[in-house]
């Protein structure tokens, strides 16, 4: 793989991450019993979808094909999407997103910090507004796993079951194919290995606060990097390109 | 408008209310006519509490299940940037819920008690948020048509006589207008569009000038607070006339986007320089009040699912904080 075609391919997934992720939060809007998660929720969200774009439009502009950030969005099929498997998992219940949230953003935190010092000018300039917006989001989010954790039995017994469920999907942020690779080597990107390692030591001082136990390694999926995704995400993605695909060429 | 409700009476016949002296109504009375801003700390009689309790929970009640409606297509938004935009104006519209109940609360009830009054189906929100959104073009509708409804009335409420609520009002306000504008733009390229999405646009036009007009409330002979609440200056222009307002500014627009009011008695009169519109369906506005809108199950059983649901989360939330109270205690 050459350095153009690992540069575009590691664009998208930052995107793809950005908007799978924005649209399971914004499935949630009008959904909050309190107005102070609504809004923090509406705010995260519009957070990543800005993301998203940003990273889209360079994509666009990286593969000089004429596409936007709305034709990579919303005009792509389901295996040509890059995310991560953990961040189409359906939403579950509130411990569910805030174990998903803490799990992802403990991970993509690092990468942005990362990023921001990467040979490629965009992407860190992208990385550095990011960063101060995820910083934010999983402070905010890791409180709320330790007051669920940290809260009543059932509180603490369905944040760890969310834990538990969803560590299997953590496996596929460090799993560095040749994306990765090439990006690491050609653009000084983040080092998968490293931030393993940093990974590990936040979520199990998290997980310590909160009194969870952390899951055993074991058996990882994967496929999202890939284009093989779960079946969730045929759904989200019909739902999200409903009126792209039934008005071809429309403006909005 | 968001509290066009032909609401209960109030059976807690208050004490207070007893005790409260000609002088004192009159002293009160003097203050308004002066222009003078009542704040929370000052005296005001009873029914001015309970009404100003009544008037602004219902606003914050409706900007909190308004979020809904427009929220049916947040996860279909046509591009990234209407998505975001959309997401923008939901925010903002639980942002006004948030400082509408705090302006309530300096009247003296909690937050959590107007919630349970609109959970238990108690307090009414505005009935336009009991018809459902059909299409993209409904998303635009609702931006022209119902925020700018809004606007019409809530402007004259930044000058309303009891201070937290005014202040509220002004701040609200400014977000209302970009809203407004915003919905008019979705529109504005809808029409601009293909066939189907300028069909889209009349259709929702169709189904969403009536139940605009109808948020001004019931026509003034049959408006049983409007009288009190423009002597106490809470209101300052009534029910029809907002009304004809809204219809004058807006007709204007409909045309500038080529598209129909579906009103077949519409029609300038030039020697007043309003429009003249036909009779509003009554029995719809009364059945929707009523909860027999098309929606309204939907709209309260979601939010009681949402408050349900919490039910665990609030208790792990205090739970989590008695025990870090203990700690810093011990
Ligand atoms: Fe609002
Ligand atoms: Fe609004």
């Amino acid at each position: 793989m050459n350095k153009n075609d690992a540069l575009l391919a590691y664009a998208l997934r930052l995107g793809d991450n950005a908007l799978i992720l924005g649209q399971r939060m914004v499935e949630l809007v009008a959904a909050y019993p309190e107005l102070e998660e609504e809004l923090a929720n509406a705010n995260f969200a519009l957070d990543y979808i800005g993301q998203a774009r940003m990273f889209y439009a360079y994509a666009g502009e990286l593969e000089g094909k004429g596409r936007d950030e709305d034709d990579l969005a919303l005009l792509r099929d389901e295996n040509e999407y890059r995310n991560l498997l953990l961040i189409e998992q359906p939403n579950g219940h509130f411990g569910d997103s805030i174990a998903k949230l803490v799990l992802f953003e403990a991970f993509y935190l690092r990468q942005l910090e990362e990023l921001v010092h990467c040979a490629d000018k965009r992407i860190a300039e992208i990385a550095a507004r990011a960063e101060k917006e995820i910083r934010y989001h999983l402070r905010h989010n890791t409180q709320w796993l330790i007051r669920l954790g940290d809260g009543t039995e059932e509180s603490h017994a369905r944040a760890q079951e969310a834990v538990d469920n969803l560590w299997r999907f953590t496996g596929e942020m460090f799993a560095a194919d040749e994306v990765d690779n090439v990006f690491e080597n050609e653009f000084d990107g983040p080092d998968l290995y490293r931030i393993r390692e940093q990974w590990r030591e936040t979520v199990a001082a998290v997980l310590e606060e909160a009194t969870l136990a952390m899951p055993e390694d074991a058996w990882m999926a994967s496929g999202g990097k890939a284009g093989r995704h779960s079946e969730h995400l045929g759904y989200m993605i019909a739902e999200m390109q409903y009126l792209q695909r039934a008005h071809p060429g429309a403006s909005w | 408008m968001y509290t066009q409700g032909l609401d209960q009476k109030d059976k807690s016949a208050p004490k207070r209310e007893q005790l409260e002296t000609p002088e004192q109504l009159e002293a009160f009375q003097a203050r308004i006519d002066a222009e003078e801003k009542i704040e929370a700390k000052d005296w005001m009689p009873e029914a001015y509490r309970r009404t100003l309790i009544r008037q602004i929970s219902q606003h914050a009640h409706s900007e909190i299940i308004g979020m809904q409606p427009e929220g049916n297509w947040l996860t279909r938004a046509p591009t990234l940037k209407r998505k975001a935009i959309l997401l923008a104006k939901i925010q903002d519209e639980a942002g006004h819920g948030l400082y509408l109940y705090s302006a309530g609360e300096t009247l003296g009830v909690s937050r959590d008690q107007m919630v349970a009054g609109l959970l238990s189906g108690k307090a009414k929100y505005s009935s336009i948020f009991n018809y459902p959104t059909l299409t993209w073009a409904d998303i635009g509708a609702i931006g022209w048509l119902v925020d700018g409804a809004a606007i019409m009335n809530q402007i004259p409420l930044c000058r309303c006589s009891y201070g937290p609520y005014a202040r509220a009002m002004v701040r609200i306000c400014k977000e209302e207008s970009f809203h407004q504008r915003q919905g008019f733009d979705i529109l504005r390229v809808l029409c601009a569009g293909t066939a189907g999405q300028k069909a889209m646009a009349q259709d929702a036009l169709n189904r969403w000038w009536w139940p605009s007009l109808m948020m001004f409330g019931p026509n003034d002979a049959d408006s049983k607070h409007s009288a009190q609440s423009m002597a106490w200056k809470i209101k300052r222009f009534s029910n029809d006339e907002l009304r004809q307002k809204f219809v004058d500014v807006t007709v204007p627009q409909a045309e500038f986007l080529g598209l129909q009011v579906p009103d077949d008695d519409l029609v300038f009169d030039q020697e007043s320089g309003h429009y003249r519109f036909g009779e509003i369906d009554w029995q719809e506005f009364i059945e929707v009040i009523k909860g027999n809108g098309p929606c309204n199950r939907q709209r309260l059983g979601k939010r009681r699912k949402a408050h349900d649901d919490g039910e665990w989360v609030r208790e792990a939330a205090r739970a989590y904080g008695e025990k870090q109270a203990a700690k810093a205690a011990a």
